[in-house]
């Protein structure tokens, strides 16, 4: 049985057709490459995966059963993590404390919770070692590199064990030596068993980290191919359209 | 471009994307940055400094003036800065979630004139305490809810409130003062206007709040939150944080500190119009402002309040033991408002 499968996904905003009859499947410890010209779908159906908001029809089946997601909290439920490509972190805020957002750790006096700082900065500490990252828990997350603020988003989707972890672009916005960095992250997590969905644009990315790459155009899957089977010059002519489909 | 004039994230990027420069040269400077005493900390934050000018200025002072040091004056300072601490603490709130409240002079008269009136009609100080509070508390909601909500801009809602709050004050209140406050009007005024153990009243019930402050920014999960959201918004709605209800619960917190003040002032003054409070929306801000809050949001110090309310009294104080003409007053609270600001930036452009 396969981790995730998505099953005839369509989205409609108005009479724009977003995205026509999408099946994916996706297994456990596979990274998947999503790839698309602009405007071809990817971040539709990355939103409908976290929960951002419902397909129009369609399934999503995690192990299985199907499952509903109304809002980005049943996603997480459901075992899905989510990297957003502006990383979604507060800046004022400690690497500890943004990867406890909304998830803080607490210690109790009576009838009294408090917020338990050295725990979280602890436990950020290890989820940072884990990921091999030199990321410090009580750095500020404005003093940081690019790549550090990766390691912080990654980090912050470790804490409920997910099943499957979304990343939207992770190495657009970091400079070259960074991008090494954050590749190995997901490697990192293929290794312990995650499953990956990397939606990027660049080719050298998705051959290098992904097991299978999908191609969407104009709200359609036109291709699904082991890493293996494909070249990134055959994805190239999915993605422009100049191959129509595979 | 030169460095000067780029922002202090444009150059923390050129810097962390610079290829000469090696991973430790980076690591180094980040070390530095973490590494730091408390004291060190502390040298960073607005409060501080402003402490430190609070200190020149009473240093100064003791030199040229025979009454400053004075118990009686010192007495004065407090007491009168005491309101304005206790409703910087909920304002500085506010302004940490990006926000802002205009509303708090107006609902000050509101709130006191509830008071009045229910004490007034012959129902001891706890209903009137309690009808003072559910008033502001009420105001508080019908900010947040709109901002929060409906998305409205924050300066527009409680600039509206300003005037609705004022105007339904001076309705209820048919434009007559209030001084007869029933059964419980001696405790009332003393709660007000008296001290326990020399400390004006007010000044406890701002230490107190001061210190419950400090510990909700520092160690509650609504601080976090507050200070998350004042950061970035969006980032905060991702992480599960019920952003909507946080941001109304923080107008009703700047509401309910505005009402508390209101009670202890209307105690203090032993009459209450619909007058109270007119423009003190302003002196709140100057005081959040010049103890460290930032407009742009996510930067709270519980400490800061009651500290940038003390400095604006001293210097009115100051203004008036040194003999000079108490029209140049608003200028120079001006002044340490705008100093305070460009003082502030000029440290983060030295410090990031």
């Amino acid at each position: 049985m396969s981790l995730m499968a998505l099953d005839a996904i369509t989205k409609s905003f108005g009479a724009i057709h977003a995205l026509q009859g999408i099946d994916l499947v996706i297994d456990e410890g596979e990274a998947v490459g999503l790839m698309g010209d602009n405007g071809a779908g990817k971040s539709t159906l990355m939103k409908i995966v976290a929960g951002n908001f419902p397909p129009t029809a369609g399934a999503i089946r995690i192990e299985g059963r199907e499952v509903e997601f109304h809002k980005p909290i049943d996603a997480r439920d459901a075992g899905i993590e989510i990297v957003y490509q502006d990383l979604a972190l507060c800046d004022n805020l400690t690497a500890g404390a943004n990867v406890f957002l909304g998830r803080e750790l607490k210690k109790k006096i009576g009838p009294f919770r408090y917020l338990d700082h050295g725990a979280m900065f602890e436990r950020a500490g290890a989820l940072f070692s884990e990921l091999k990252s030199e990321t410090r828990p009580r750095d500020l997350v404005r003093q940081m590199s690019g790549g550090q603020r990766q390691a912080v988003a990654i980090a912050r989707t470790r804490l409920s064990d997910p099943k499957l972890v979304l990343m939207d672009e992770p190495t657009a916005a970091i400079s070259v030596r960074q991008v090494a960095e954050v590749l190995a992250l997901i490697k990192r997590l293929k290794d312990t068993g995650h499953a990956v969905i990397l939606v990027s644009h660049r080719m050298p990315d998705v051959f290098e980290v992904c097991d299978r790459v999908a191609v969407l155009r104009r709200g359609t899957k036109v291709a699904d191919k082991r890493i293996g089977g494909t070249s990134p010059e055959e994805v190239t002519g999915l993605i422009t359209g100049a191959i129509a489909s595979a | 471009m030169t460095n000067s004039n780029r922002t202090p994230r444009e150059l923390h990027d050129a810097t962390a994307q610079t290829p000469q420069l090696s991973h430790a040269e980076i690591d180094d400077s980040v070390t530095s940055r973490r590494e730091m005493s408390g004291l060190q900390s502390a040298l960073r934050t607005q409060p501080f400094w402003v402490l430190v000018a609070i200190i020149a200025i009473g240093f100064v002072m003791s030199m040229i003036s025979d009454v400053f040091l004075t118990e009686r004056n010192f007495f004065n300072i407090t007491r009168n800065f005491a309101f304005f601490g206790i409703m910087a603490l909920g304002m500085s709130a506010v302004i940490c979630t990006a926000g802002i409240d205009l509303s708090v002079g107006s609902l000050m008269g509101l709130s006191g004139i509830v008071t009045g009136m229910v004490m007034q009609a012959g129902y001891g100080i706890l209903p009137g305490f309690l009808a003072c509070m559910a008033t502001a508390a009420v105001v508080g909601l019908i900010n947040g809810v709109l901002i929060a909500y409906l998305r409205m801009a924050p300066f527009v809602v409680t600039l509206g409130m300003l005037a609705m709050a004022r105007s339904i004050a001076m309705v209820v209140s048919n434009n007559k003062m209030i001084y007869d406050f029933g059964p419980d009007q001696d405790l009332f005024e003393w709660i007000g206007g008296e001290s326990v153990f020399g400390v004006p009243n007010p000044l406890w019930v701002l230490a107190i709040l001061t210190l419950l402050f400090w510990w909700v920014w520092r160690f509650s999960t609504w601080g976090r939150w507050v200070i998350a959201i004042g950061g970035n918004a969006h980032a905060a709605k991702l992480a599960g944080i019920p952003v909507e209800r946080i941001t109304v619960s923080v107008y009703m917190v700047s509401s309910l500190c505005a009402g508390l003040a209101a009670f202890l002032m209307v105690g203090w003054f032993g009459s209450v119009t619909n007058a109270l409070g007119q423009t003190y929306e302003l002196n709140v801000i100057a005081a959040s402002v010049i103890g460290g809050a930032n407009l742009m949001g996510g930067v709270v110090y519980a400490f800061g309040a009651p500290i940038g309310a003390a400095l604006m009294e001293l210097i009115r104080n100051s203004l008036l033991l040194a003999g000079i003409d108490a029209l140049w007053q608003q200028f120079f609270v001006g002044l340490f408002l705008i100093l305070a600001v460009l003082l502030e930036q000029i440290r983060n452009r030295g410090g990031r």
